[in-house]
């Protein structure tokens, strides 16, 4: 589709950009010890830190990317909202209170904690470089996705503007400035999700126009034809027609009016909506046509698992299927406390008691928004406005359905979306390598002030490799690399973690080897198994050497029996 | 044993009520686990038990996903409520 660049989402986000970096320059005089610059001093209020949380999480994954599978593929987008939320109750039963108790900066110190081994620290170090790279990804991929239609600029200069703002917050005021944006952040999200949900469940249902087939084009020398037309707005040409509508209402109404929240799943249950399904092929003359052919779903169809294609082995036969799904949803739950940008929010609080409260107020919020992805997600199916080719865009286009206003504050809080997780992101990088690898495992002694801008030095770096896979990767799909993401966390970071505070037989050989057979066999399996073979590799999804995608099922197991075996071992040997 | 220095109080307090909250920590963690397994177990092996309408006219697959999201936020209120409740045995007496 052709997007229009709106003047007033543009002068939104400078709005939200001045604002943000005003509190990172507010806060710099202030952050002068390393301390401060990668825990806040441990001074943040708990119930700012719970909303930071959320601001740390809610990726543009979970924002645009949930939304559009919801409004693509109904209740299957859903289902990432229940397992990124269920990751909480491991962070708050499990981890965050003996990881406050036992660490300083990073979750590097409390893996280490009984031990002062060089090993674990590399090994720790390694693992937070890795799973922040691979989260980072995506990210910058999203904000160079977004800016395009959003504010009419090509891809890498999002990734660009992007990358260069995050590291101005990092290296004014580190973790003190990353936690108010994310603050910021995560509050204007969950605000303006209700405000959508609200105007959507106002609207209701109706029955819109029915639709034919269309098809998009593509020639080698980058011409494109929109249902055999030039793509364009003017005469003799044609744009992709906005899609997304109910098709059947019970009753044989033709629209609902205003529906309390419970109404409007239970009506949309017993209503038909009409879905897409798309058909890619390759023409003898080089060129690609995507045909978009509207189907027509029932309601109770659409609100169960299953539709998405990843899914939809859920209701063969096949076990490879269901173990790669249960694999996803094991990958989902475990990741979240495994995740070392979220780890390092712990030393931001002052005591485990307000490291309690803050994971309460986050599961709180998070969860909050995770309800509402499914209103909003099902709201953008029905509202008439979505592009078929571009699943991100369902949210900012629902907005749009609702005006021009909207749609500028929805995509600038896209936009900060991307900020707030990034700079959480090259923070936990940042004092992997100044904290970790320096004077940890390299045991160079710096002062606090040498490691301070150790850490600044590791940020700019960070942010320059991160604007060049952004525009490397520019064409991978965006929920597919945080999959990786979660999966490579959790069977690297998991296992020590919990073994740690479980088992006294844990040896610093042990924790050191489940960290590295963790990331490194997930790592394989990954770039082994069908999903990579056919969207990265480009090569058939059956040649892949793992018998499914997922690799959490496996490789979580294995890291906890790598490091049992390596402990017993290493002990038997003193 | 709470009172052996003033300056190392806090400290104290949080050792003595750490296993205390890991405990419970892990018993609703046990009990979380349990409703997210079946969940999971449902969609994989019994997909259209899911379909099945179970309140207001919506069905199962919905009730359960915001049940679970519910009762995430419902047994973190409990488990801050029950560390609290141990963590100033002092303040009851």
């Amino acid at each position: 589709m052709i997007y229009e660049p709106s003047l007033l989402a543009i002068v939104i986000f400078v709005v939200f950009v001045a604002l943000t970096l005003g509190i990172s320059f507010y806060f710099a005089r202030r952050t002068r010890s390393a301390s401060s610059y990668f825990a806040a001093g441990g001074e943040i209020h708990w119930f700012v830190n719970g909303v930071a949380f959320a601001g740390d999480y809610l990726s543009a994954a979970s924002f645009l990317g949930i939304c559009g599978m919801i409004a693509f593929y109904g209740y299957d987008g859903f289902l990432y909202s229940i397992g990124y939320l269920a990751g909480w109750v491991v962070a708050l039963f499990v981890i965050a209170e003996p990881l406050k108790r036992m660490g300083k900066y990073t979750f590097a110190d409390a893996l280490d904690s009984k031990f002062n081994s060089r090993a674990i620290k590399l090994a720790a170090a390694i693992s937070t470089l890795v799973v922040s790279i691979f989260y980072l990804i995506p990210q910058m991929v999203g904000a160079g996705v977004l800016i395009q239609p959003l504010l009419g600029f090509p891809h890498w200069a999002g990734v660009v503007l992007v990358g260069a703002i995050v590291v101005l917050i990092v290296v004014t005021a580190g973790m003190v400035s990353t936690t108010y944006v994310q603050f910021l952040k995560g509050g204007l999200l969950v605000i303006f999700s209700v405000v959508l949900t609200i105007l959507i469940l106002k609207r209701g249902l109706m029955i819109g126009p029915e639709q034919n087939e269309q098809t998009v084009t593509r020639f080698a020398d980058g011409r494109v034809l929109i249902n055999g037309l030039p793509q364009g707005r003017g005469v003799g040409e044609a744009d992709l027609r906005p899609v997304g509508h109910v098709s059947k209402l019970p009753g044989g109404q033709s629209s609902t009016g205003p529906l309390g929240p419970l109404d409007f799943l239970s009506t949309l249950q017993q209503s038909e909506i009409v879905l897409w399904t798309s058909n890619f092929v390759g023409n003898i003359d080089g060129s690609t046509t995507t045909t978009y052919t509207p189907k027509p779903t029932a309601g109770s169809e659409v609100l169960r698992p299953g539709n998405h294609p990843t899914l939809r082995g859920l209701r063969g036969n096949s076990v490879a299927d269901k173990l790669n799904f249960l694999s996803l949803m094991l990958a989902l739950f475990c990741g979240t406390a495994s995740l070392p940008h979220i780890l390092i929010r712990y030393y931001t609080v002052k005591d485990q008691a307000s490291a309690r409260k803050s994971t309460v107020v986050g599961i709180g919020t998070i969860g909050f928004f995770y309800v509402l992805t499914l209103f909003m997600g099902l709201g953008a199916m029905t509202s008439g406005a979505i592009d078929v080719t571009n699943s991100n865009m369902a949210a900012p286009l629902l907005a749009r359905s609702f005006g021009e206003l909207l749609f500028a504050v929805i995509s600038a809080i896209a936009f900060t979306t991307v900020l707030g997780t990034v700079a959480g992101l090259i923070v936990a990088a940042s004092g992997a390598v100044a904290h970790d690898l320096l004077t940890g495992f390299l045991r160079l002694d710096l002062t606090d002030q040498q490691k301070v801008r150790a850490g600044k030095i590791t940020a700019v770096l960070v942010g320059l490799v991160a604007i060049g896979l952004g525009i490397l990767f520019a064409r991978m799909n965006v929920n597919f690399l945080v999959g990786w993401a979660f999966s490579v966390a959790a069977s690297a970071n998991l296992p020590a973690l919990v073994m740690l505070l479980f088992w006294k037989g844990t040896t610093r050989q042990g924790i050191a080897a489940g960290v590295i057979v963790g990331m490194v066999s997930s790592l394989a399996w990954i770039l082994l198994s069908g999903d990579t073979y056919k969207d990265v590799y480009g090569l058939p999804a059956e040649w892949a050497v793992v018998p499914f995608s997922q690799p959490a099922i496996v490789t979580i197991p294995l890291g906890f029996l790598t490091l049992i075996a390596v402990s017993l071992v290493s002990r038997a040997r003193k | 044993m709470a009172h052996q220095n003033h300056l190392t109080t806090s400290t104290s307090a949080d050792d003595v009520a750490a296993p205390r909250n890991a405990r419970y920590g892990l018993i609703l963690f046990a009990v979380y686990s349990s409703l997210y397994l079946a969940f999971m177990l449902l969609n994989a092996f019994m997909p259209q038990v899911m379909e099945t309408i179970v309140f207001a006219g919506i069905n199962l697959a919905v009730v359960y996903g915001l049940g679970l999201i519910a009762t995430a936020f419902i047994l973190a209120l409990v488990y801050v409520w029950l560390c609290r409740a141990n963590a100033e045995p002092g303040a009851r007496a």
